[in-house]
């Protein structure tokens, strides 16, 4: 009796800590990768970049009155005719200053992307969920069709699309929807087929609630999380499967060029020497991509349940 | 095995056909091939004759039966560009694709495989950590980009290898080969690199996780108590039971070079069929794009099947079933 008292003395005197919730517990470890944390860096330093475009570039790089011929193709840190700008990173072969250029640039990639993984989340997860929750032929017809439809290089796909559909930001969009879907739409079916065989939802069903009630308010907030990593790093290979689509010339218009454009815009002076024009931009392309795939490959590591201390 | 290989074969035919009818469809939409064939200041009356001679000027269904019908004899029409066969075309421009897909898988194996594996063996080391974020560049950075640092650092800044074509090259057989030639070599050696870094970040993930899979496995604990080297161990114990995953990732990731070089042969200016695909589908080449597709799908299916082929002969207690399929 005794030492139950003086344990409970003591328990009063040190207080527990509060104990962690998920969210905490997800904040340390992220912050615990040094590597991680760079890539967060690099992420938001480009979304920021991005979105800001307009407003802290040096120069509007799409205002044709604004260029000076006599400025094209200068290396980078040289002086404009009239003395009063300086092009950091040079110009391009129509006197434009690359890093305006790459700041438009990066906003169009960084678009592009970030709307056609978004969509395709949303499209493939609700394939993906019906397939797991109706099962039957439904889910052999969806499965086949994604099946059919992961067996072909993605770049292939977007290729033949492109050249059916034409040129233009929209059609980019939506060529990389097409070709991302089947991604999430596989995941979706996966970690609903988990869900679908818990309780909670045979207790939905027994409470008479409609399909869609269970799939959307029930099912798919516990399917998200896994969902969600796959997006992150899904992000990055759209920025490069655009940019590699319009670098082949196949992608975004003139009027809206993205990293890949400008580096192919670059890549006809490169064997004489004009480097910087291809680099730079293939530089904040790489930089993007790492950052995109540092945080996404670290969020799987700690969001694996198999990792979870 | 043999009910295992007919069904998957019809399923390639029905894909086929589909990927075929949309493709043909697709193309039939965006434009018209002859304004393309034809000269500007061609009267109406060439335009027709033009199409009259591709047989464009009958319905479009009608346009794909014909097709269809010469397809299943192997006769994939006449481009509209050069007015050559569309497949002759692209047979002729396949071995040098080939080539470039066989010698960059090879570098990614052996870069690959060896690396994957002491990655698994040592996971906490220094050098683990800096393969594993080596391989998180490799695969996720795009192919042309590697390609072009490759052009940059070594033929214009070191000017040591030359940044375009295929060089001389030696017929062997049916087949002409660069890698017979010391001149082939030096314009393989970039584009083969751009495409095995890609592909041996994958192999090397792969390996890895194989590895520290099959580690903690007792045949391995029974190989150390004999009292066997472990470079033994490594080769015949390890190696033999790592290999399913591996040859999965290399049946797979072949496909997709060949069908994926169009990136890597574009900027080597390599005279591939990935090349030819991409100029086809910029001039509106229908019957070279079709032939292409339908080449590639078959070439898919059967480096899928081959690929589960090699599964049972790796690995005994794989049978295959003729209802898995």
């Amino acid at each position: 009796m005794n030492t139950l008292t003086n344990a409970a003395a003591v328990a009063d005197l040190v207080p527990l800590p509060p104990p962690e919730t998920p969210w905490q517990r997800l904040r340390r470890e992220f912050f615990a990768n040094k590597l991680a944390v760079m890539g967060l860096v690099l992420l938001l330093l480009a979304v920021g970049v991005a979105v800001l475009a307009p407003w802290i570039s040096p120069q509007n790089p799409y205002d044709i009155g604004k260029l000076d011929i006599f400025d094209s193709k200068l290396p980078p840190g040289s002086k404009d005719a009239a003395g009063s700008m300086t092009y950091w990173l040079g110009t391009d072969s129509q006197a434009r200053d690359l890093l305006s250029a790459i700041f438009y640039g990066l906003r169009t990639s960084l678009m592009v992307a970030g709307i056609s993984v978004t969509a395709a989340l949303i499209v493939g997860t609700i394939v993906g969920l019906a397939a797991a929750y109706f099962g039957g032929w439904v889910d052999a017809l969806l499965m086949r069709i994604v099946d059919i439809q992961l067996s072909f290089p993605s770049i292939l796909v977007a290729l033949i699309l492109l050249a059916v559909l034409g040129k233009g930001v929209d059609k980019v969009i939506l060529a990389l929807i097409i070709v991302q879907w089947a991604y999430f739409a596989r995941a979706a079916r996966g970690a609903a087929l988990v869900e679908r065989a818990k309780e909670y939802v045979e207790a939905a069903q027994c409470m008479a609630l409609g399909s869609t009630r269970i799939l959307l308010r029930h099912m798919l907030p516990n399917c998200l999380p896994p969902l969600i990593v796959i997006a992150t790093i899904d992000l990055a290979h759209a920025i490069a499967l655009e940019s590699t689509l319009s670098f082949l010339g196949v992608g975004v218009p003139v009027t809206e060029p993205s990293l890949g454009m400008l580096i192919a815009n670059g890549f006809e002076f490169m064997l004489s020497g004009h480097y910087w024009i291809s680099f730079f931009p293939g530089i904040a392309l790489a930089l993007a991509i790492v950052g995109i795939n540092l945080v996404g490959d670290h969020m799987r590591d700690i969001l694996n349940p198999h990792n979870a201390h | 095995m043999l009910a295992f290989i007919i069904r998957r074969l019809l399923q390639a035919m029905l894909v086929m056909a589909v990927m075929s009818g949309l493709v043909f469809l697709g193309l039939y939409v965006v434009g018209d091939p002859v304004s393309m064939m034809a000269s500007p200041d061609a009267t109406e009356l060439e335009r027709d004759a033009i199409r009259a001679n591709f047989g464009l000027d009958k319905p479009l269904l009608e346009q794909y039966a014909i097709f269809m019908s010469h397809a299943v004899r192997f006769d994939f029409g006449k481009s509209f560009l050069t007015g050559q066969p569309a497949m002759g075309l692209i047979l002729e421009r396949m071995p040098a694709t080939l080539e470039l897909a066989v010698v960059s898988m090879l570098l990614a194996g052996v870069v690959g495989v060896p690396l994957g594996i002491w990655a698994g063996l040592r996971p906490d080391a220094l050098s683990t950590r800096g393969i594993m974020t080596g391989s998180v560049l490799g695969f996720s950075l795009p192919n042309f980009w590697v390609g072009l640092m490759l052009i940059m650092v070594f033929a214009v800044y070191l000017g040591w290898l030359p940044a375009s074509g295929r060089g001389k090259t030696v017929m062997l057989g049916p087949l002409d080969l660069s890698v017979l030639t010391l001149d082939g070599w030096r314009r393989l050696i970039l584009p083969a690199c751009t495409i095995a870094l890609a592909k041996a970040a994958l192999i090397i993930r792969v390996t890895r996780a194989a590895t520290r899979e099959a580690l903690p496995m007792d045949y391995i604990k029974f190989a150390r108590a004999k009292g066997l080297a472990w470079s033994r161990i490594l080769r015949v114990h390890l190696l033999k039971n790592i290999l399913i995953p591996i040859v999965t990732v290399f049946g797979l990731e072949f496909g997709q070079v060949v069908a994926f070089a169009v990136v890597t042969e574009t900027i080597f200016a390599w005279p591939g069929m990935g090349k030819l695909l991409l100029d086809s589908i910029i001039t509106l080449d229908r019957p070279v794009v079709v032939a292409y597709l339908l080449l590639i799908v078959f070439f898919l299916v059967m480096l899928n099947l081959v690929t589960d082929i090699l599964y049972s002969v790796l690995d005994p207690r794989v049978r295959l079933q003729a209802a898995k399929a």
